[in-house]
């Protein structure tokens, strides 16, 4: 199966790979650290807490909050151009970490800072599917 | 042991901002800039035994002090590509006193330039990232409009806590443009704005307007920091360093603690007290402003007004050469233009040309101790400087 989707793509590692397998099953999988037990993302080798090597994947609840969010009206990439304006935010999820993500599924004038958002699982590839948020 | 008075800066070269290369390289610029600070020290090509070089954004190649000493025939004694982003200027310039200190050198180049303009500079082939790195796996998905989103995210945010507001960013803008209205160098020299016409600006990356975002373009600046000895024969008046302080905090977003204060809040203090003074003994700020928000964010960080006052700070208080808080008297990168990483350098060069009493009709009258900051990435690399004449 081909796709003309032009946009960049994560190439995933050895320590990443479990979160976007995760994904593309529609779970959202982050990292806790076994010792200090704080939650870690994005993907690491080693808890940058407190160094131990022991992270376990575990699943999250897939909600959080909107920290902060931008509507972009220009492309830099011009593969966005046909997306435009569209959100590009930092969430952060229910466990503590912040992630980068669009928001969808949400009219502009509705954005808020602190607005709760659920996770969106977008497929944009038959390989490889997105992390977003709507609202909640 | 500290770099208070360690060395001192001399000499300085900057070349007019121009809309696109005109046929320059960035080696070619780079030189240009050099022999020009040379000159301006007083100095002669042999005395130059330091070299530091801020690394092109657009064209990147291992190597650039080879490259450059080559050029021009020097061979220097203390070398190194000072990678800090927008930074890396006033890196550079502690970087080259710790160095003299040292006794590796005693006279050291620092340059920067860059052949580029608005297109070249948002082609995505010009910097293309390793597919293995985070930014790349976990933000570059989503489309961030280069650094300007990132800014974006980061003034949306402080409009959140802190109630700032659209007006007060473009305050800042303004000013920074009556400055730039005196500055016949300047990209933007002859065309007056008010903060009505900031605001109705395009909106670009909410809520950042147009007007509130630097313009790539094409330029180059170099200093010359040399030993106290040297300093003491120097046909210019040495602006010393007083004081320096750095801090990173990475370049992901959404691994930084907070999106609205910054490691200035280290690094500024830091250069304080090395200096041994007070925000009230400051004649010139001169702050990195490749955006709005980072100038106002940079005010609170560096102690200038309490955390989440920047947004009234900047309404209270007069930002123009004449005003009671000069602050980037040349306009600033966003009206002065931003050629590369010598968009940086242009906080350290103005710096030194208000404290050695050459800024012509934008001098500020008795400036005798600048706050110069450097600000790298998204709010990532912060370097603070206290300079000073005697």
């Amino acid at each position: 199966m081909t796709s003309d989707y032009r946009k960049p793509l994560p190439v995933p590692s050895a320590v990443s790979a479990p979160f976007w397998e995760g994904l593309r099953e529609g779970l959202l999988r982050i990292q806790c650290c076994r010792d200090c037990g704080r939650h870690v993302f994005y993907p690491r080798s080693l808890c940058p807490y407190c160094l131990s090597e022991e992270l376990e994947w575990v699943g999250a609840s897939g909600r959080g909050k909107l920290y902060s969010f931008t509507v972009v009206r220009r492309a830099m990439n011009p593969a966005f151009q046909e997306d435009v304006p569209y959100v590009y935010a930092i969430v952060e999820l229910e466990e503590g970490p912040r992630v980068t993500a669009n928001v969808v599924n949400c009219g502009l004038e509705a954005l808020r800072v602190d607005m709760p958002l659920k996770a969106f699982y977008d497929s944009v590839t038959p390989e490889v599917t997105l992390l977003k948020f709507e609202p909640a | 042991m500290t770099l208070r008075r360690s060395a001192a800066i001399t000499g300085i070269a900057e070349l007019k901002p121009t809309k696109s290369a005109e046929g320059k390289t960035t080696l070619g610029i780079m030189a240009e800039v050099s022999r020009a600070a040379i000159l301006d020290a007083g100095l002669t090509p042999g005395e130059i035994d330091g070299l530091l070089i801020g690394p092109p954004i657009i064209e990147m190649t291992a190597m650039w002090p080879s490259i450059l000493g080559e050029y021009l025939k020097i061979h220097p004694k203390y070398e190194n590509v000072v990678d800090l982003g927008g930074a890396s200027p006033a890196g550079m310039v502690w970087r080259a006193a710790a160095a003299i200190q040292a006794g590796m050198c005693s006279v050291v180049l620092c340059v920067t330039g860059e052949a580029s303009d608005v297109e070249t500079f948002y082609t995505p082939r010009a910097r293309k990232p390793s597919a293995q790195l985070p930014g790349r796996e976990f933000d570059a998905p989503y489309g961030p409009m280069g650094v300007n989103s990132g800014y974006a995210l980061i003034a949306q945010r402080h409009m959140f806590e802190y109630e700032t507001t659209s007006r007060q960013l473009a305050k800042i803008a303004a000013d920074q443009r009556t400055n730039a209205c005196a500055n016949p160098d300047a990209l933007f020299y002859g065309h007056p704005l008010n903060v009505d016409d900031v605001l109705a600006s395009p909106l670009v990356v909410d809520p950042l307007h147009l007007l509130e975002i630097v313009r790539p373009c094409t330029g180059g600046a170099a200093v010359v920091v040399v030993s106290p000895e040297i300093a003491k024969r120097s046909p210019r008046t040495p602006a010393w360093l007083l004081g320096a302080g750095e801090c990173s905090r990475g370049t992901v977003l959404s691994q930084f603690e907070t999106l609205t204060a910054s490691p200035i809040a280290v690094s500024a203090p830091k250069a304080f007290e090395m200096a041994g003074v007070a925000h009230k003994d400051i004649d010139l700020v001169s702050v990195y402003d490749c955006y709005t928000i980072t100038v106002l964010i940079t005010l609170e960080d560096a102690g200038f007004c309490p955390k989440g006052r920047g947004g009234p700070f900047v309404e209270e208080h007069d930002l123009t050469y004449g005003g009671d808080l000069p602050l980037n008297t040349h306009g600033g990168q966003l009206s002065f233009g931003q050629p590369g990483l010598a968009g940086g350098m242009s906080h350290v060069t103005e710096a030194v040309r208000q404290l050695q009493g050459r800024a012509g009709e934008r001098q500020v009258q008795g400036c005798e101790l600048a706050f110069v900051n450097g600000n790298g990435g998204i709010m990532s690399e912060q370097v603070s400087l206290v300079l000073g004449v005697e």
